[in-house]
């Protein structure tokens, strides 16, 4: 069995409430970093632990909380990212459904390291039932003094607020985040200045996704080296995926990290292999935006080695051959699904959630949605998909935040995984409207490589 | 673009304002504009939708530009500026959900309920929309409705069929 770190007592019974979750060991991190750690000790800590950023960057989040400006006088402010946005990606739900506690907790630790005494919580609107969850924990909270005034006797201060979003998936970008957390349209800022510098009310601020928050929890429990011993190189510690698509058993999993992608679709442990005896066609790993890669690369490297759940080992080939972690949606596609169309519906997904902001991501995403839809239809010719690469290589890289850049990579990986399937559907448009392609005689990586 | 079809006057009530100063009271003096979205939420909520009435008045409880209000009401997809059924089945549309059969539910919710995306029913019960991911994926298909957001997952043509049965019977009984 795996060791799990934020899953380990989910399956208690009332564990969502604060009784049961201080009886399992629940706000010990609190006593551990407020009575005996400095706020510098604390950041160590998680510097140490090699914990990345669980949101999708994977930016090492002890160096994010290593560069937040401290000017005397000014407040800095934790946000903590709740708005779940990305297609295959739903384990920030499940944890604050299941463990809210875990949530709070992280928070008040974080908070402390980051000298922040209100703290928000940034959730997405949808997430009504969670909001109500995560509101009743900070009560619970707040009603046994780890919250409020003079914290443990401490002289630590701390307020934590939720805050709804208004479903928008361009608010999962930081500076998104911060614009809609002040009141206004979801339009991402240009950086520099970065967060740590100007952020909420252009005060200093550090944003970190719920699990990255949550993970802080068993840091300070058990100390970061402690942490740093669970999985392989710069990927460290456990991480939740939410696996989805056609899966014997869906859900999210907590995994060590290093965890070869092969057993974790084909273990009864975690997705129990592919639903309906199918066989496996394609994976999304990391949530919408990462690359598709066909069955063979998803369970080998190009160079024919095990690809592991790793941060370093989903992107080993860039992304002729490889694709990303991200925020750890799996999804898994079985041989009836039809890739054309599901590089519609995503690329869809990201034309509706443009910001319009920047021309290349406004307009770009629509025009190959449109080009998808011909082809999909049955319209398309040779040509469309030639315009389609030409247009997500002109959006990728050319706009304020990484949502342009997130729909050019699905379009890209397909024509580059999956060009025979793109090509069958021009040169054969009415067989296309009746059946799926099937398994592919996939096209060889390397040829559309840039 | 902001389409007024119709308008609706409304007066905040006590204890919808006591609620707005709660929500005021998160932020810091001066900062009073991030509860702007909170308070549309409830807002909505009492309403179902929001007016441009219920805006401008929005607006004049935060002392804020009436456009502040509009720009922000228009961006997100949560808010209504139309009337809806009473209740919105808000189905997923997105990639995963789709791998598990959301398009052929989608079809069997407008069959049911015989209105198109976006419209409401003759008796001024039932809307539908598709909406983006919604972060189920793992429990596709799935719906949601406002305004508490209560979740239905695995969803099957029967499932639907029951759900709107228990609706339809639960406006009625109410």
């Amino acid at each position: 069995m795996a060791r799990k770190l934020l899953l380990n007592h989910v399956d208690v019974p009332g564990i969502n409430g604060f009784d049961v979750y201080r009886q399992y060991g629940g706000y010990r991190a609190v006593e551990k970093a407020l009575r005996t750690m400095s706020p510098d000790d604390v950041v160590e800590e998680v510097k140490k632990s090699g914990l990345r950023g669980r949101g999708g960057a994977g930016f090492p989040t002890g160096m994010k909380w290593g560069f937040l400006a401290k000017p005397e006088g000014v407040p800095r402010y934790l946000v903590c990212n709740g708005d779940e946005s990305e297609p295959g990606t739903f384990k920030d739900r499940y944890l604050m459904t299941k463990i809210p506690h875990a949530l709070v907790e992280g928070m008040i630790v974080s908070s402390y390291a980051l000298g922040a005494n209100t703290s928000y919580i940034y959730i997405r609107g949808e997430m009504m039932p969670q909001i109500r969850i995560v509101e009743r924990a900070i009560a619970e909270a707040k009603a046994a003094g780890f919250l409020g005034k003079n914290i443990l006797g401490t002289g630590y201060d701390l307020e934590i607020y939720v805050q709804p979003g208004g479903g928008a998936y361009i608010c999962g970008e930081e500076t998104a985040l911060l614009e809609s957390l002040e009141g206004k349209r979801g339009n991402p800022r240009i950086k520099p200045p970065f967060p740590a510098v100007a952020g909420l009310y252009g005060c200093p601020t550090v944003v970190n996704n719920v699990e990255s928050i949550a993970a802080t929890v068993p840091i300070i429990n058990e100390g970061g080296e402690e942490y740093a011993k669970i999985g392989i190189e710069r990927s460290t510690g456990t991480k939740l995926i939410s696996a989805s698509g056609n899966i014997v058993r869906p859900g999210v999993y907590e995994i060590e990290l290093g965890l070869p992608v092969e057993e974790f679709i084909y273990s009864d442990e975690y997705c129990g292999g592919i639903a309906n005896g199918k066989r496996l066609k394609a994976v999304v790993a990391g949530g919408s935006s990462v690359p598709i890669l066909p069955a063979n690369l998803a369970l080998k490297t190009a160079k024919g080695d095990a690809r592991l759940m790793t941060y370093e080992s989903l992107a080993d080939g860039g992304f002729v051959t490889g694709t990303a972690m991200g925020s750890g949606g799996f999804i898994a596609f079985d041989e009836d699904q039809c890739i054309v169309r599901n590089t519609l519906n995503f690329t869809r997904f990201y034309h509706h959630e443009s910001c319009g902001q920047c021309s290349p991501c406004r307009e770009g995403t629509g025009w190959m949605e449109k080009v998808l839809h011909k082809i999909e239809y049955g319209h398309g010719d040779l040509s469309d998909i030639d315009l389609l690469w030409d247009i997500q290589r002109k959006i990728d890289g050319n706009t304020i935040c990484p949502l342009g850049d997130a729909s050019a990579w699905p379009v890209a990986s397909a024509i580059r995984h999956f060009r025979d399937e793109f090509e069958w559907h021009i040169f054969h448009p009415e067989e296309a409207q009746t059946r799926n392609y099937g398994l592919a005689h996939y096209a060889d990586p390397l040829i559309m490589a840039e | 673009m902001l389409k007024v079809q119709e308008n609706m006057i409304v007066e905040f009530s006590a204890p919808l304002l006591e609620r707005f100063a709660e929500v005021v009271a998160r932020y810091p003096e001066g900062r009073h504009k991030s509860a702007l979205l909170p308070i549309l939420h409830l807002v909505q909520a009492e309403y179902g939708w929001l007016s441009v009435d219920a805006m401008d008045k929005v607006a004049a409880y935060l002392g804020i530009q009436p456009i502040e209000v509009y720009e922000v009401a228009t961006f997100y997809t949560m808010f209504f500026l139309q009337p809806k059924g009473k209740y919105v089945l808000e189905v997923c549309r997105t990639g995963p959900c789709c791998l598990v059969g959301a398009e052929r539910i989608m079809k069997h919710i407008e069959t049911r309920l015989g209105v198109k995306e976006g419209e409401v029913t003759a008796d001024g019960m039932f809307s539908w929309r598709g909406v983006e991911c919604i972060a189920a994926c793992g429990f596709g298909p799935v719906l949601q409705i406002g305004p508490e957001y209560t979740f239905y997952e695995n969803l099957t043509e029967n499932s639907v069929d029951k759900l709107i049965e228990e609706l339809r019977h639960k406006a009625e009984t109410n």
